[in-house]
């Protein structure tokens, strides 16, 4: 079968017999083009663009804590007679910030970074923007299916936001909404029955799930329908494996959370008990408690989906880093089927070792021991990948491009990330770390200098083939140099608050707690908030450059042809940007994604749409006998 | 441009797109139900004893209801079947009887079945009073049993100003017969058919009672179950009545003039819906009818 057949209109508008009527043949109004569209790009960037403003604005709620945190009960300075016009009077009374707010900034902190910053940023945004074009597909499946997709985040994000500006304030239970707490909290006397800030979490979260929920039906059909022909299994880049896994972790673990938010819905709602302990009493009052209700409940059905939920996180940025430490490295990725494997492993493992977030639960010690082995086996593919990547960059001829310098930083940070979570997985040693700044620093290494740094490397790698122009390297450079420099004075001294025995939920910053009283490096850990504090807002000031770069570039940015980095795989024969329907000639992939540095070429780089010549075939036939067709 | 294998299957997986995507949704919708009926077994296994009502819906109701569901999956089967072999007439007459069953479904569960409960109430008694209404309850020789224990007194509320006012000192319940014959080993075991409450009348003191509540999801775990799962089962229903609904339209009907296949490709796919819709009450029905 030719390629024709294989994608029948996939190059239609070139072709002058296509029929009368398709959408090549007239152009669309602005709306359908960029606000309602269903092309997978338009799509992606929507996500990419939304999540990287809540990404913003969910780091600006931990730099307002961050005063706090510091400078307990003192005026925010400037900033702290304007906020309370924003968040209500019951926010900052005088510049001060007051306990309810400081916890709904906590619990909107974590549900807004994960939930309506990363997920939709690494997941939607790249999934949807590179993931179509590295299987060298026109679309994805369900182009409508993918904008309801949007659209749903989009609601449930708004729902978020508003959240914020009902009496009473924003849900402040903590991003994993503990139950009794949160089935209790913005209830009674001053709150709406739904307009509250615990009721629109819930709500919200409906909307963020259902969004999820199109996404990854979407994105695992298209991977397995629209790959291009001789695109086999593995020949897939790395990264459409790390967002296959992703979309399969979101498909199946977010549903009992949903389960769990209808639940607590129906608490907060219906008088129900599932979540409520008998013999519960509120403020001196007894609460209605129809028996038999079990907090412990709220927090597997959570942790279900929390614990996969935090390699939704990681693995597309491990997709992210691999395709640009093997184009920077111009070497092949070292150990790619042992890549592919250990991120299938990690897929299915994720979903074994929830309630290593409950140690402290008193669930017995046989439950303690099997969430702690499998705890510990994951950690078995996740240092695969980690060392995997390491290797590629073993003698190479590195490109210390901007992008390459965000992913050379994402390695040691993930490591170090990773393993100060070991600790954490023996129940032992977690009873006294259990919800101190250790586990804060602990995973936003992951997250932070890990997963979002590896989203800046993915920004600075594939903006031109969304704009056809590359971001300014001087720039790039202003950005991120302070911020992996902050993102470490912000997080390497809290591994040692918690090691002091810091909670994480202190409002006061621990100013009143001895032990925070205790030195560490001349500073005691109280102390210690201040250079944290300022290392958070400088950081904060350090992404205005970048602000401005991606918006300068846009328009401004130095021109570039459809393949910038010499990289090999589908989504650089397309042009940038790519046209509506993506390929001028639909590809063909004759190999695999990494033939960098391939002997005898006069260039250092093989796309995968370059035919195998027979002399190639018979020099490679002794080594790799499977090669092509 | 279009889209390839929204029709035909592509060669090497031997499926169009939405067949697939059919079946990752119903994979996630598994994880959302199987959320449920876990909670469901956690609480169950968590219940006090006597906490954990039985025989308080109806049964025979419950069973045709399960019959229509199965119905309108074989129809639905049909349809699909009649569309395949391009019998446009057949299949429009499959698919409204799929509807109707779906429809039936819903207006039992609505009308009939939902508010019903609401009508009842459970008095639950103090555990030091339990003694004072055993004549009602039957506990001692439950107890030489080896039963559970009986906590509740359940039937119709005569005197609802009771819950308001507080100078009514007491509940006057029409007992359901259970609680009339407490020593009558048929009523060990939950009844078959439906048995309405009788006319006799229980005075119950408030000062005895711990809490009254209807059978609404805030009576117990298991009323909140039920009401939350068979909630979102039926709203399962509705969305499929609304898409058959759709696709028995006359707009389909273009479609079907168009590419016969494409229409018979959507039915199959929201058939497979259905069907799920209906494995799900399957659950359903044993679990909150029967055990």
């Amino acid at each position: 079968m030719d390629a024709s057949s294989t994608f029948p209109a996939a190059a239609g508008h070139h072709d002058p017999h296509a029929p009368a009527g398709e959408h090549e043949h007239h152009e669309l109004g602005f709306w359908r083009k960029y606000i309602f569209s269903t092309d997978h790009k338009v799509i992606g960037i929507q996500y990419g663009l939304c999540g990287l403003v809540f990404l913003f604005f969910g780091f600006s709620l931990m730099m307002i804590m961050r005063w706090q945190l510091a400078y307990p009960g003192q005026a925010l300075p400037l900033l702290g007679k304007w906020l309370p016009y924003f968040f209500g009077a019951n926010s900052m009374p005088d510049g001060k910030m007051t306990p309810e707010f400081y916890n709904s900034l906590g619990a909107m902190h974590g549900t807004i970074m994960i939930f309506l910053g990363v997920v939709p940023v690494a997941f939607a945004a790249f999934g949807n923007f590179v993931v179509p074009l590295q299987i060298g597909a026109p679309d994805m499946t369900f182009p409508k299916v993918n904008a309801a997709s949007f659209w749903a985040f989009a609601v449930g994000g708004v729902i978020m936001l508003t959240s914020f500006f009902v009496p009473g304030g924003a849900a402040k239970s903590g991003w994993t909404s503990y139950v009794p707490l949160a089935a209790i909290a913005d209830k009674g006397q001053g709150f709406h029955p739904i307009f509250n800030g615990q009721s629109l979490w819930l709500i919200g979260f409906i909307f963020l799930i259902t969004s999820s929920l199109l996404g990854a039906v979407n994105f695992i059909t298209t991977i397995i329908q629209l790959r291009a022909k001789g695109l086999t299994w593995m020949r897939l880049p790395f990264f459409v494996w790390a967002q296959f896994v992703t979309a399969f972790l979101l498909l199946l673990a977010f549903p009992p959370l949903e389960a769990a938010i209808v639940m607590q819905l129906m608490d907060r709602t219906a008088a129900t008990s599932f979540f409520l302990p008998a013999g519960m009493i509120v403020n001196g009052t007894p609460v209605h408690i129809s028996g038999g209700g079990s907090p412990l409940l709220w927090q597997h059905l959570f942790w279900f989906l929390g614990h996969p939920e935090v390699y939704v996180l990681i693995l597309p940025a491990f997709g992210i880093v691999a395709e640009i430490l093997a184009n920077n490295s111009r070497k092949p990725l070292w150990g790619y089927k042992s890549l592919v494997f250990s991120v299938l492993v990690i897929g299915f493992l994720s979903f074994v070792v929830w309630a290593h977030h409950m140690w402290l639960t008193g669930m017995g010690s046989t439950v303690s021991a099997f969430f702690q082995t499998t705890t510990l086996l994951i950690s078995i593919p996740s240092v695969i990948i980690l060392s995997a990547f390491f290797i590629s960059l073993w003698g190479g001829s590195i490109r210390f491009n901007v992008p390459m310098l965000w992913v050379t930083a994402f390695l040691p940070m993930f490591g170090i990330g990773g393993l100060t979570g070991i600790p954490l997985a023996f129940n032992s040693a977690d009873l006294y770390l259990h919800d101190t700044y250790y586990v804060i620093a602990h995973f936003h290494y992951i997250v932070a200098p890990g997963t979002i740094f590896g989203l800046f490397a993915g920004i600075y790698y594939w903006f031109p083939k969304a704009t056809g122009r590359t971001m300014n390297e001087f720039w790039g450079k202003v950005h991120f140099w302070p911020s992996l420099i902050c993102m470490n004075v912000i997080f390497l001294p809290m591994f040692l608050q918690g090691m002091l025995g810091m909670h994480r939920r202190w409002y006061d910053g621990g100013q009143g707690w001895t032990l925070a009283g205790e030195h560490i490096w001349g500073l005691t850990g109280f102390q210690w908030n201040t250079p944290i504090s300022w290392a958070a807002w400088v950081m904060g000031v350090a992404q205005i450059p970048f602000i401005i770069n991606f918006f300068w570039s846009i328009k401004h940015g130095k021109k570039v042809n459809d393949n910038p980095w010499e990289a090999t795989t589908l989504e650089w024969t397309a042009p940038s940007p790519p046209p509506h329907g993506n390929f001028v000639t639909t590809p063909i992939a004759y190999r695999g994604p990494y033939e960098y540095s391939l002997p005898g070429r006069d260039k250092d780089f093989t796309m995968q749409n370059e035919p195998v010549e027979p002399a190639e075939r018979s020099r490679r036939a002794t080594v790799e006998p499977v090669l092509v067709h | 441009m279009e889209i390839p294998y929204t029709i035909s299957t592509r060669p090497d997986t031997g499926l169009w797109n939405a067949k697939i995507g059919i079946w990752l949704f119903l994979a996630s919708e598994v994880m959302l139900f199987g959320g449920l009926f876990s909670a469901y077994v956690f609480l169950r296994l968590d219940a006090q004893p006597g906490e954990w009502p039985h025989g308080l819906l109806n049964v025979p109701v419950g069973t045709m209801n399960t019959a229509i569901l199965i119905m309108s999956s074989v129809t639905v089967v049909l349809a699909w079947a009649a569309l395949k072999m391009r019998r446009y007439r057949a299949y429009w007459w499959y698919m409204l009887a799929t509807i109707m069953c779906g429809v039936i479904f819903l207006f039992v569960k609505l009308y009939y079945e939902w508010p019903q409960k609401f009508e009842h109430y459970g008095v639950f008694i103090k555990p030091s009073a339990l003694e004072k209404y055993e004549r009602y309850l039957g506990n001692t020789r439950r107890t030489e049993k080896g039963m559970e224990p009986r906590i509740e007194i359940s039937g119709h509320l005569h005197n609802p100003e009771a819950l308001k006012d507080a100078n009514v000192k007491e509940y006057e319940i029409g007992l359901d017969p259970v609680y009339v014959e407490p020593n009558n080993p048929a009523n060990d075991r939950p009844h078959f058919l439906y048995v309405p409450p009788t006319d006799h009348i229980a005075k119950i003191e408030k000062e005895d009672v711990e809490r009254i509540d209807s059978f609404g999801p805030w009576h117990s775990a298991y009323f909140a179950s039920y009401f939350t799962i068979t909630g979102l089962h039926g709203a399962h229903v509705l969305a499929g009545v609304l898409v058959f609904i759709y696709m028995w339209l006359p707009v389909s009907k273009k479609l079907y003039q168009r590419n016969p296949e494409h229409l018979a490709n959507r039915v199959e796919v929201s058939g497979l819906f259905w069907h799920f819709v209906d494995l799900v009450w399957i659950f359903v029905f044993p679990l909150f009818y029967l055990l």
